[in-house]
């Protein structure tokens, strides 16, 4: 007699606020001083929407989201899970942080044990917190976790070793460990920027099934813009510059019409798949090429040795705040864009 | 009419392993290249283009060896060179004054406990002419304006230890280190791979810059078809060892001929204009060591036919042009690839 | 990559069984344990003294001479292996348990865990081996061969101890151990599941260069004449034959050089195989 599949766990509904992060400091402190790789960082994750973390590598994305999966503990500012936070969690709401909540590394042969097989990894676990009865559970369990993934058929990756599957295949399993305990958020850093260009478009249209099937919510860290704005095309983008988000808004608006000059930068400099209109584009030219060290960092608004809008005396005296754009949707931090937009409007 | 500075003819490059037998990692690769001329060599990892590249300038590890063909360089004055037959000092000769290499990962490629200045001193003693020793104010005043054309503070850097300097800095100080002795060739394996984007950017603009003033040919290797399309006048795809498809950057991102191609070429996301649909290439590329029968790309080609399996296209001409081979492509349906995308969100 | 399922066992046999100094390592140490083991039930245990017949030189009933005592020294040298074996199988899996259980949690614990053992392992480590077991072997005379394994075993673990949480600390920062960490799967089973099995191969090793050292040791101990001269044993054939001067009498030498050569080939062909198997092992641990 066939068992009764598990069944289907209860999903959060599309929209529901799960992850909340609000004033998220992290500050490292070492020998030449101390590091404040994130300076305030406010962020919600919803079910079922993903939001994009983009910035170059030293800006923070990846402190920001190692805090917010709870694997480090922010030096201000709270991660509120469901609305708890959870600095506060007793054992009980901590396992089910824990179980909710998942991070996908960006090296699959790094995330993976090398002793272990694909059944072991995912299945950990179920097994460790008795969320399966027996071995014959476990495995079915864990071939739908295979299958969720797109390893297909199931039974033929179970018993693999890591150094028996490719790239791809990797990420795939490492990304089935994190939907084990049915978790409702994952959070991945760069966990495509490992992989061929067709690998990488097939694990993102998995995730994007994820995304619009169990309706997981995504913190999607990346440096790439294409991948950026296709896989966050209805969620938000939100752009890092040494530790703080200076851009943050609707992924159509971020990239078709970005405001800040450095996403304006980012996206100018894309190299296009296309050659007529690689010709064709003009990338904003900065000031400057070197990223400022995060221990003499610049006064007032930090990009503003690199800035083509600089302005003396404006700039370089009080860091721009993070606010709503013309009253949209859109959060920026530019004191001349800022004051164009509103001197626009009142004209 | 213009002679090719580089031709390549039925070159195929083979690895021992252990006691297996060989693995032929490039097969029967032709092609010309021509002065001025700037090909990008595209394909995922394994596709054998970097060892193609190494191939060319005859660096190929220890254990790789060109099994067959031949490379034929040729001077201004119409002489040519076969660099298969060269010998050791002969060899050495033409890979910095012909031709030279820019290899993958700017981090490995310096040896960390000598200083930038001495980087170049070594470069530039140990080809130096016959007639008279170069001075060390000679080395210093080439050392700068090598370093110049590529818009690094030569004060500052030649007095620097590698690991003082950002991987987009040592990047460009090892295409200046190239450029060194006025190469009319050079090779390229991924040359903005791990850079940040606004770095890539600078870097491509370098490039530009420099291929108009010294007029230098440039063969680049990369999985980066956004750099092909900014970068090359002409595209050649590799699959499994064979260059599968070439033609002009137009040809081959406008009308892709064979399938491989256009399946690459559809899982990469523009950041400009509208949002297309993204596919990726069904399975997995070959082992290089068990390749399929007939067409290498069969298994995994939506146009395949009963006489894919048996017989290997041969790269044929589609579009004749002036200069060099035109749009070619090895699939015995090129007629009959179509290549439309479709556009899941307009901007 | 390899095909096959890749354990670290099936890499220790390809380590050992591909390299020829492996190999001939291997056959060493099996022949010498089947000479040992399998020599028992071959040979007469009764070997009495026999006071016509000492020193007799080799000959067809006593294949490699008779001794002092005219007891045959074929029959000495099957019997005398079996007890510095034993005793080094016991000092090793002594120090290899103390060592991978105290060194694996202070590495993956650090804190005051780890501050606690690296004190014992400095305290031990200052204790001067050789002169402790002196001291003990010559206060307890009748101490037993297997209590002196144990006290080697107690005495060595330091080092091994300190190299394993050197291991741990760099393995706890690998990512597999953070995604096990994120599943929340408990010290114990991250530590001795997710951990330690990528050491096996490295355990091995140090289990093997234990058993030779405590070897060494306790047929050092055998030697001096500290341990009681009970039960038939290697070392204290070579000790006897030297307190009896065999070393001047051409015909005597066997007594004197068998023991010997079975100590120094049976280690010899442990080093050969630590060797083949750390090379085996060693591109595998970097590669990962």
């Amino acid at each position: 007699m066939p068992e009764p599949r598990i069944p289907a766990p209860r999903r959060p509904e599309a929209g529901t606020t799960l992850l909340e992060l609000t004033g998220v400091e992290q500050t490292f402190h070492t020998k030449r001083g101390d590091v404040p790789a994130v300076a305030g960082v406010d962020l919600t994750v919803r079910a079922g929407k993903v939001l994009c973390l983009v910035g170059e590598s030293g800006c923070g994305k990846t402190t920001t989201a190692r805090a917010a999966a709870g694997l480090t503990r922010p030096t201000a500012g709270t991660v509120r899970f469901r609305g708890s936070d959870v600095s506060t969690l007793d054992a009980k709401g901590r396992q089910e942080f824990r179980e909710a909540v998942q991070y996908i590394h960006q090296d699959p042969y790094a995330s993976l044990n090398p002793v272990r097989t694909v059944y072991s990894t995912v299945t950990a676990g179920l097994r460790r917190h008795g969320h399966v009865r027996d071995r014959a559970e476990a495995r079915r369990k864990a071939a739908e976790l295979l299958e969720r993934v797109d390893l297909t058929p199931a039974e033929s990756y179970l018993d693999k070793y890591p150094h028996q599957l490719s790239g791809g295949q990797r990420q795939r399993v490492a990304i089935a460990r994190a939907l084990a305990m049915d978790s409702e958020v994952l959070i991945a850093d760069e966990s495509t920027s490992m992989l061929d260009v067709s690998i990488r478009v097939s694990l993102l249209n998995t995730l994007g099934r994820l995304r619009d099937q169990l309706n997981v919510g995504f913190l999607f860290i990346t440096h790439d813009l294409a991948v950026a704005k296709y896989f966050a095309w209805d969620g938000d983008i939100a752009v890092m510059y040494l530790g703080r988000i200076v851009e943050q808004g609707p992924t159509p608006q971020i990239i078709n019409d970005p405001q800040h000059p450095y996403t304006k930068a980012l996206i100018s400099a894309v190299c296009e798949p296309d050659p007529r209109l690689a010709r064709a584009k003009k990338a904003v030219r900065l000031r400057g090429s070197e990223i400022p060290s995060l221990t003499e960092l610049p006064n007032g608004c930090t990009f503003h040795p690199r800035c083509p809008l600089f302005e003396a005396d404006t700039c370089d005296s009080a860091a721009p705040p993070l606010s709503l754009l013309d009253g949209g949707t859109r959060l920026l931090a530019c004191h001349v864009v800022a004051r164009d937009h509103e001197q626009a409007g009142v004209g | 009419m213009t002679e090719p500075i580089l031709s390549v003819r039925d070159l195929s490059i083979m690895y021992t392993t252990g006691r297996k037998t060989g693995v032929t990692a490039a097969a029967d690769v032709s092609f010309d290249l021509y002065p001025g001329q700037s090909m990008a060599l595209v394909g995922e990892s394994g596709c054998g283009k970097t060892t193609l590249g190494l191939g060319l300038l005859r660096l190929l590890p220890r254990l790789g060896k060109v099994s067959s063909g031949e490379i034929v360089y040729r001077f201004k004055d119409g002489m040519s060179l076969d660099i298969l037959r060269l010998g050791k000092e002969d060899l050495r000769k033409f890979r910095w004054h012909e031709a030279a290499m820019v290899f993958q990962g700017a981090m490995n490629s310096f040896n960390p406990v000598l200083r930038i200045g001495e980087h170049f001193t070594d470069t530039l003693r140990s080809h130096e002419g016959g007639e008279r020793r170069l001075t060390r104010a000679d080395i210093a005043e080439r050392a700068a304006e090598l370093l110049r054309m590529v818009r690094l503070e030569p004060a500052r850097v030649l007095r620097s230890f590698p690991h003082e300097l950002s991987g987009g800095m040592k990047q460009r100080i090892l295409i200046a280190l190239a450029l060194a002795l006025e190469p009319q060739v050079l090779v390229l394996d991924e040359p903005t791979t791990a850079l940040d984007i606004l770095t890539q950017r600078s870097i491509v603009e370098q490039l530009h810059e420099l291929r108009e003033r010294l007029g230098f040919a440039m063969v680049f290797i990369t999985h980066d078809l956004g750099l092909a399309a900014e970068l090359a006048d002409r595209v050649a795809t590799m699959y499994a060892g064979r260059i599968i498809e070439t033609g002009t950057a137009e040809d081959v991102f406008y009308e892709p001929r064979h399938p491989y191609t256009v399946g690459l070429i559809k899982a990469v996301p523009p950041v400009v204009g509208d949002l297309p649909e993204l596919s990726s290439i069904p399975g997995s590329p070959p082992s290089l060591a068990d390749l399929p029968s007939g067409c290498s790309f069969h298994p995994r080609c939506g146009y395949v036919r009963d006489e894919c399996t048996g017989t290997r296209p041969e790269l044929t001409v589609l579009t004749e042009r002036a200069l060099d081979e035109g749009h070619a492509a090895a699939c015995l349906r090129a007629g009959e690839i179509e290549y439309t995308r479709k556009v899941v969100a307009s901007a | 990559m390899s095909k096959g399922t890749g354990g670290t066992l099936s890499v220790m046999w390809q380590g050992i069984t591909r390299s020829p100094s492996g190999f001939t390592g291997m056959c060493l140490v099996a022949a010498i344990l089947i000479f040992v083991f399998g020599g028992r039930f071959l040979v007469d245990h009764h070997n009495p003294t026999d006071a016509d017949a000492i020193w007799k030189p080799m000959s067809g009933a006593h294949w490699l001479g008779t001794n002092f005592e005219g007891k045959d020294t074929f029959t000495k040298l099957v019997l005398g292996g079996a007890e510095p074996i034993w005793v080094g199988a016991l000092a090793a899996v002594v120090t290899v348990i103390i060592a991978v259980v105290l060194g694996a949690l202070a590495g993956y614990l650090r804190g005051r865990f780890d501050d606690l053992v690296l004190q014992l392992t400095d305290i031990t480590m200052t204790m001067p081996f050789i002169t402790v077991l002196i001291i003990i072997a010559s206060y307890f005379r009748e101490i037993s061969p297997w209590m002196v394994g144990l006290i080697i075993g107690l005495l060595t673990w330091p080092f091994l101890t300190r190299s394993i949480r050197a291991q741990v600390l760099s393995l706890k920062e690998r990512e597999f151990i953070e995604a096990a960490q994120l599943q929340n799967l408990g010290t114990m089973r991250i530590v001795f599941v997710d951990i330690l099995p990528n050491m096996a191969g490295y355990i091995f090793i140090n289990f093997i260069i234990a058993v030779t050292n405590a070897i060494y040791a306790i047929v050092g101990l055998y030697l001096l004449g500290l341990l009681p001269s009970t039960a038939e044993n290697w070392g204290l054939m070579i000790q006897q034959a030297w307190q009896n001067s065999a070393y001047l009498l051409p015909r005597a030498l066997p007594f004197l050089l068998a023991p010997l050569a079975m100590i120094a080939l049976f280690q010899v062909g442990l080093v050969l195989m630590t060797r083949s198997l750390e090379q085996a092992l060693n591109p595998r641990l970097r590669d990962r």
